[in-house]
């Protein structure tokens, strides 16, 4: 593989060092923290809002845009919960509990620069994985077949139900409700319209970016609304960001063990940054020497979880790139936006577009280098913005969002279609129904249909065919144990512990 | 009588029970087609079914388990943010990007916690001029930006 991967590798930056290919890298990583960083937004909603200003360019150009927006945001997430203690998502919750403590003494300045590296480092190494393991896995699905297909869709979506927050009941009802909304539109087999009720908009489907821009951002904006306004900025106590010698001695171990762990658990379906940071940050805990100040603003617990979500950021590509299978519900709205660029996301990508491929790789260690360029100068402008009172920056977002799904196709159906799944989003959240795997059926749902369709077809109607395939019988079986396991009493305890902290 | 313990499982079940039905029902205008040749009724009465029968689980489970309390819904935030949605959606062609903004900023203001009208209206100042400049200038996006009588 070494000549063959040096070529990948010289084409990706080939690629990635085109000016504009540079200039939107910027772009993407700058937006992604400016929105990541306002309080209660995460990358999935900063995804969201954004994607509509990618539709323009080339595919090349909008990948490596919104990757940049991806990792911007999730790192100005982790600004907003060292600062203000306020997680713009699930997974920089853990970032909050020391995060904040060093802010608190006075060690904000330190904190950021630690998240910053830990960060920058997990990103470069699992670029390189990304890199490394992307070819052989793309070469076996290759060979799969619509058995292989449907049965690995069961196994990613029941790995999405078991990380759920909640119940586990609930969580397998968004699915499927996601992937009945999937459905709707026009049967590509029959040409039938099924479920428009002669609504015109509806004959090319549900659309995805009106309903994740509904149940993550309308909604985050009404939960945010319906708590009153109480944050305590450490603006002025920022002070200088470099870390002491000893910070480094302490910080570096995590920083390793957490892109390990990170990287690992990023590649699962139904991994990425959430499981990374929560693991990796449990896992710091029991082997530090100083476990007992986690919690009171200890070091590690900045580096170890940072590290992870950046490390699983980077590999939840890996399923996304090789298999067309989103791992998580950023990877649903990249496959979405891929599917929008006329790109269908698959094995074949690498082969078809390496230049795309290639590209989007190098592309995300530059990005992580502008990250840790950029963000650290510009730390004082972010802070400033978490300053600004919330009652001027929700009708901020509203117009972005409210422009963005507009121009999706000039027609005030998408405005509709995200104020109906804003209300619903809210809802499902009081009923204490998570819509991550809403999304991920939705993107799913007509996938299924087509594999389940064809492999049917082959075995003349009979289903045993799903199991008498031996790769297609591995994901299933592997898809029950993982439901039984968090089924089993002792560990559905353990899981709800680790959400409770949400 | 029959205690609910678990309200928010309760509704959820419910809320479950009557997608799945409205799928299964709405799939009986299609064509059913058999396994091996699916038609267009076929996967959506499977997974329709299968979701009624979960929210019905879900629902019996409400008066066994305890649950929490559901918070009553924000009638009046969600008054107000999908009615500025809905102006500036269906109001944008008619009367313009300016107008249609402004519309949006100002009603939705109405659901903060405080309204002050000299900050509503330069809030709305800057936003138009920003949008104008980035969506309709910068990416060239084809909004109109004044009343169609006008122009």
């Amino acid at each position: 593989m070494g000549l063959q991967f040096l070529h990948n590798l010289s084409l990706g930056f080939g690629v990635a060092f085109q000016w504009l290919n540079l200039f939107y890298c910027l772009m993407g990583v700058l937006l992604g923290t400016l929105i990541g960083v306002l309080p209660g937004i995460g990358p999935v909603a900063t995804i969201a809002m954004l994607l509509p200003v990618t539709f323009s360019l080339s595919p090349t150009a909008a990948l490596i845009m919104l990757a940049g927006i991806y990792y911007g945001a999730q790192y100005g997430g982790s600004t907003t919960s060292i600062l203000i203690n306020i997680p713009g998502e699930a997974s920089s919750v853990v970032t909050c509990l020391d995060g904040y403590q060093m802010a608190r003494k006075g060690r904000a300045g330190p904190a950021l620069a630690t998240a910053a590296i830990g960060s920058f480092f997990a990103g470069c190494v699992s670029t390189v994985i990304l890199a490394m393991f992307a070819p052989p896995l793309a070469g076996i699905a290759l060979k799969f077949g619509p058995a292989e297909y449907f049965s690995l869709m069961v196994f990613g979506l029941a790995a999405a139900v078991v990380l759920a927050h909640g119940s586990l009941l609930k969580a397998i009802a968004m699915v499927l409700l996601g992937l009945l909304l999937g459905l709707v539109g026009t049967d590509t087999t029959s040409g039938t319209m099924r479920f428009t009720f002669g609504i015109f908009e509806l004959a090319d489907g549900v659309g995805f970016v009106g309903v994740a821009m509904g149940l993550f951002g309308i909604a985050e904006i009404v939960a945010n609304l319906e708590i009153k306004e109480r944050r305590e900025v450490f603006t002025s106590k920022v002070g200088r960001l470099m870390p002491s010698k000893e910070d480094f001695r302490r910080m570096w171990r995590p920083i390793l063990r957490g892109t390990a762990l990170g990287a690992g658990l990023g590649i699962l379906p139904g991994g990425g940054p959430l499981l990374a940071s929560f693991g990796a940050y449990a896992l710091e805990k029991k082997v530090s020497r100083y476990g007992h100040e986690f919690g009171q603003g200890a070091i590690e617990g900045v580096a170890a979880p940072e590290a992870a979500n950046n490390a699983g950021a980077q590999t939840s590509f890996i399923p996304l790139l090789t298999l067309g299978i989103p791992s998580n519900v950023v990877m649903a709205l990249m496959i979405g936006a891929m599917m929008i660029q006329g790109i269908i996301p698959g094995p074949k990508v690498m082969t078809e577009k390496p230049d795309l491929f290639w590209g989007l790789i190098a592309s995300m260690w530059i990005g992580n280098a502008m990250l840790v360029v950029l963000n650290l100068p510009l730390i004082g402008i972010w802070i400033r913005l978490l300053t600004v009172p919330y009652r001027f920056l929700y009708p901020s977002i509203l117009v972005f969002m409210a422009i963005g799904v507009y121009s999706l196709s000039n027609s005030p159906f998408d405005v509709l279609l995200m104020a109906v799944f804003g209300i619903l989003g809210h809802i499902f959240v009081k009923l204490e129904c998570e819509p991550a795997p809403l999304i991920l059926g939705l993107i799913l749902g007509p996938m299924m249909e087509e594999n389940l369709r064809r492999a049917l077809l082959l075995s003349r109607g009979d289903p045993i065919i799903l199991l008498t395939k031996p790769i297609s019988a591995g994901f299933l079986v592997a898809a029950i144990i993982l439901l039984g396991i968090v089924l089993a009493p002792a560990i559905r305890r353990k899981r709800e512990e680790v959400f409770v902290e949400d | 009588m029959i205690k609910i313990k678990s309200p928010k499982d309760f509704w959820a079940g419910l809320m479950f029970i009557a997608f799945g039905l409205f799928f299964v029902i709405g799939a009986r205008n299609y064509n059913l087609g058999t396994a091996a040749r699916m038609g267009p009724a076929y996967f959506p009465t499977i997974l329709g079914g299968l979701m009624a029968v979960i929210g019905g689980i879900v629902f019996f489970r409400s008066f066994v388990a305890k649950g929490g309390k559901v918070s009553p819904i924000p009638l009046r935030l969600f008054f107000f943010i999908t009615l500025s949605l809905l102006l500036f959606g269906y109001l944008l062609e008619p009367i313009g990007l300016v107008l249609a903004l402004a519309l949006l900023i100002v009603v939705s203001a109405f659901a903060g916690h405080e309204f002050g009208l000299r900050e509503v209206l330069l809030l709305s100042v800057l936003l138009i001029i920003l949008s104008v400049l980035v969506f309709a200038k910068g990416l060239g996006l084809p909004f109109p930006l004044w009343p169609k009588f006008l122009g």
